[in-house]
């Protein structure tokens, strides 16, 4: 197909010109030092890059990434002295012990969140440091070999260093594109955007995390290692443990900027040989200039430019994306499928069952011993005054949230304790009473998240997006950022999303909540033509008079309780929802007026 | 190993998690009202130790003084620091990323501080001599290195200090109800803004007469603040980040741990103790001993 070749094309472009920009400064440059700096440019592009993968696409921020640096430069270091194990073999071991360490690190720290993460990560290069000088190795020279030398990556011309640093750096640039067009960038995006939200899309949160982890941990150990033959020679705690090395981590990271392939080169590009330079010029007058360059850089770029350098050069070359939402036409109705008659699909079959669910926080019993059924087909109304517990309720249906008791069947099947993203899987989406995008990826990326649960590859996802969008009336908008969408379009977005997961039910909380006249006709009509589609509707609302017209059967909450259930008209005329709703005095009014 | 060796042991270990409690204190004051992890905590700890030092040398104060007269410098800097720096990263939009700017913000403050200080001051270590650090206090088979004790007392006083100034004094209150809803504070007419000035102001004072305190009983040099910035992150996290009583208390286990981790593993390995009471302590009750969980959805 024309188009995938001219993507690949456009994908390589920037990878040839890379390995071209490369080739020629190794060869043209002439002094021993300047090579030098080519070589720690790259080693700290590649090193910002892997840290990207874990900190920057998935935001997790990492302060302990240079266990896996120091993992890689000692197991290779330790291999040839003890074993006479070439480095070129040692370092892929290397690699598998930091992957390893990855693993045994990300499992009990990805329980934490944000902060947490972060300082709980700071913990293990220290521990690792104080281990290596326990054990004696503070410090370990690699062995001089002179015969086959090139067999133990011992060279003596430095443009072998320029190029083998230089294939790392292209083969994590590559990794780093690669993961940014697939499903787990996308994903990896998403639960940085927000967590939950896409968590109930169906992304497995703790697996991302864990895969984009242990992605960003193999390549600090395979530099590592070279950065041990090519530049330190002996290898000290410090030196590979140290908080140098996560410093210019970071800083060629964020001040490049974070989340993108083309930050942690721009920001190496600028930072290493700046501060190399001032070190070689003033550094023995000045010790220590090197780490006010490094420090004065983190300073300025939260301050001034938070995002990094090329998302503010990029902002200011493409523009932000989120037009003015005055300049859209407002989305039309889609057209209601008058000929679905109401509740034709409805056969009867339970899809969820609520089985004596209670749920309560801090002793505020939120839900208490709920039941009910679902069935295929019909429209479920949920309705309550404001703090019946409704939410709450969807939270244990959807997974968020594990009842003290009672039990959810999908399909006969229990699904309690079953992570959100496994019962999205299952065919059961949602939507939020507060929209929850992904406020940095457009509306059809957004879309996407939800899309890839169905299909792994991106181009499937982008069109069954897409698909999704034009079903729901929104591609008008596909490519604008939600923050400058209205109300009604963030809503029709997030049910889109919704539907890209492909559920066979969708819970939805308010969906009508702070939209006009306009456009809860709108949403009524899409959800009437959800169910004429197949699509089984449980849906909340505190108002009344929009529910009774849409749904065919209607559960009350009260306090938690479940108080009445049945057919729009007789709910409405039951005397504990009459009291639920207005209290005791209007329910006597109510009944004088009958009488 | 004899019963009195235990009781040495755990009264080592509380007399220097003493120092480490009134450390904390001021890293949770600035977590707890400015929710800033504050990473340059540690260089503003060294910077007490090297005025103290002054103070010592210049015009022979008694360093368990000199580390009270550090406060009021320190809170000034610290008021200056949150001025000029801290305010631009607060305040706009998603808190976890304003969580990682200040964080960030912080860190490179702090490779600032440590790098111009070996520049300025040179790399070279320092002490202070005082009669008292080389005595000891003698109960029986205890003995009690005077100047720890003395630090010790110190420490115990203005954590005191604070406990009366947050409690008892409106300012103090102030300084609670910001911390504990920074909106309704400024609804009830506090200006929550001033109160994160003045909290990072007490928390660099606090600090730096921790330092003050330290620098009796331990070498001065630029790079000492990375060995106890993790300590004092290891005891706020064990207290509950933002908790002040949390804090005090973390800071003390921390001393213990240290000191009872030489029962059992050797002095090379003594800080793997609090590293792995860290890790267990967020792997178990993120929330710390004495924080409240967060709701995370």
């Amino acid at each position: 197909m024309p188009t995938t070749l001219s993507r690949r094309a456009s994908a390589l472009l920037p990878f040839a010109l890379l390995a071209l920009a490369g080739l020629v400064l190794t060869f043209a440059i002439q002094e021993r030092y300047h090579h030098r700096i080519l070589t720690l440019t790259l080693v700290w592009a590649t090193m910002g890059l892997s840290w990207n993968i874990i900190s920057g696409y998935a935001g997790q921020i990492s302060f302990g990434h240079q266990a896996f640096f120091g993992i890689g430069a000692y197991v290779t270091i330790l291999l040839i002295v003890h074993l006479g194990l070439t480095p070129w073999i040692g370092m892929l071991v290397g690699a598998a012990a930091a992957v390893l360490a990855a693993v045994l690190i990300g499992f009990p720290t990805f329980r934490l969140a944000g902060i947490y993460f972060a300082l709980a990560t700071l913990a293990y290069p220290l521990i690792l440091r104080i281990f290596m000088d326990f054990l004696g190795y503070q410090e370990v020279a690699i062995p001089m070999i002179r015969e086959r030398a090139w067999v133990y990556m011992q060279f003596l011309d430095p443009r072998a260093y320029n190029l083998l640093v230089l294939a790392a750096f292209l083969a994590v640039f590559w990794l780093s594109h690669a993961i940014e067009r697939s499903r787990l960038g996308y994903w990896l995006r998403a639960l940085k955007e927000n967590e939950p939200a896409a968590e109930a899309m169906g992304v497995d949160t703790f697996r991302c995390k864990m895969a984009a982890y242990m992605l960003s941990a193999a390549p600090p150990a395979i530099i590592g290692a070279i950065y041990a033959h090519a530049v330190l020679f002996v290898v000290t705690p410090d030196a590979v443990f140290g908080l140098l090395v996560i410093v210019q981590t970071l800083v060629v990271c964020l001040v490049g900027g974070a989340g993108s392939k083309w930050g942690p080169l721009l920001g190496a590009a600028i930072m290493v040989p700046l501060s190399e330079t001032l070190d070689m010029t003033l550094g023995d007058r000045f010790p220590g200039i090197q780490g006010i360059v490094y420090g004065a850089a983190l300073v300025l770029v939260m301050l001034f430019a938070p995002e990094g350098l090329y998302w503010r050069f990029r902002g200011l070359l493409v523009g932000r994306r989120s037009a003015p939402a005055a300049a859209l036409q407002p989305i039309a109705s889609p057209q209601p499928d008058a000929a679905a008659p109401r509740a034709v699909a409805t056969d009867g079959t339970p899809i969820l069952e609520a089985h004596g669910v209670s749920k309560a926080f801090l002793g505020l019993r939120a839900v208490e011993d709920v039941s009910f059924v679902v069935r295929q087909g019909e429209i479920l109304g949920i309705i309550g005054p404001n703090g019946a517990g409704k939410t709450t309720l969807f939270n244990v249906l959807n997974g968020f949230l594990l009842p003290e008791s009672g039990e959810v069947r999908h399909r006969g099947q229990p699904i309690t304790g079953l992570r959100p993203n496994r019962i999205c899987r299952r065919g059961i989406g949602r939507t939020f009473q507060v929209v929850r995008a992904f406020p940095h990826l457009t509306v059809l990326e957004n879309v996407m998240v939800g899309a890839f649960v169905r299909d792994a590859a991106e181009p499937d996802a982008r069109a069954r997006a897409s698909a999704a969008l034009a079903r729901i009336g929104l591609e008008t908008r596909a490519d604008l950022l939600p923050t400058g969408l209205t109300t009604l379009d963030l809503r029709l977005m997030e049910l889109a999303r919704c539907m890209a997961t492909a559920p066979e039910l969708v819970l939805l909380d308010e969906p009508l909540a702070g939209l006009g006249r306009d456009g809860i006709e709108v949403m009524m009509a899409l959800i009437r033509r959800l169910r004429a589609e197949g699509v089984t509707v449980a849906i909340i609302e505190h108002t009344m008079h929009a529910l009774v017209r849409l749904a065919d059967r209607l559960v009350v909450l009260d306090h938690g309780r479940l108080i009445a259930e049945g057919p729009p008209a007789q709910v409405t005329r039951d005397p504990a929802v009459i009291e639920a709703y207005l209290g005791k005095r209007w329910l006597r009014h109510a009944e004088g007026l009958r009488a | 190993m004899t019963f009195a060796d235990l009781v040495q042991y755990v009264a080592t270990g509380l007399l220097v998690g003493g120092v480490y409690a009134l450390m904390s204190i001021g890293l949770a004051l600035i977590f707890g009202v400015m929710r800033v992890v504050n990473f340059a905590q540690g260089d503003f700890m060294m910077l007490g130790m090297y005025l103290t030092y002054f103070f010592a040398i210049g015009y022979q104060v008694d360093p368990l003084l000199g580390a009270l007269i550090t406060i009021p410098p320190f809170f000034a800097l610290g008021l200056l620091v949150h001025r000029v720096l801290l305010v631009r990263v607060t305040g706009g939009g998603d808190p976890q990323r304003e969580m990682d700017a200040q964080l960030i913000l912080t860190l490179g403050l702090s490779l600032i501080i440590t790098n111009a200080t070996t520049m300025i001051l040179s790399p070279m270590p320092r002490g202070i001599r005082t009669a008292y650090a080389t005595q000891a206090f003698a109960a029986g088979p205890i003995l009690v290195n005077q100047a720890r004790a003395y630090a010790f007392l110190m420490a115990l006083l203005l954590a005191a200090a604070v406990y009366v100034f947050l409690t008892r004094t409106d300012l103090g209150k102030a300084l609670r109800a910001a911390a504990d809803d920074p909106e309704a504070a400024g609804y009830q007419g506090i200006n929550v803004r001033a109160m994160h000035g003045i909290a990072f102001g007490v928390g660099i004072g606090l600090v730096a007469a921790a330092g003050g305190l330290l620098a009796t009983y331990h070498p001065i040099e630029p790079t000492v603040a990375v060995n106890f910035i993790v300590l004092m992150f290891v005891a706020v996290v064990l207290g509950g980040l933002g908790s002040i009583p949390g804090a005090f208390v973390g800071g003390l286990l921390i001393g213990l741990v240290q000191s009872l981790t030489l029962l059992v593993l050797p002095f090379q390995l003594q800080n793997v103790g609090v590293f792995i009471a860290f890790l267990l302590v967020l792997y178990l009750r993120p929330q710390g001993l004495f924080g409240q969980r967060m709701r995370s959805v």
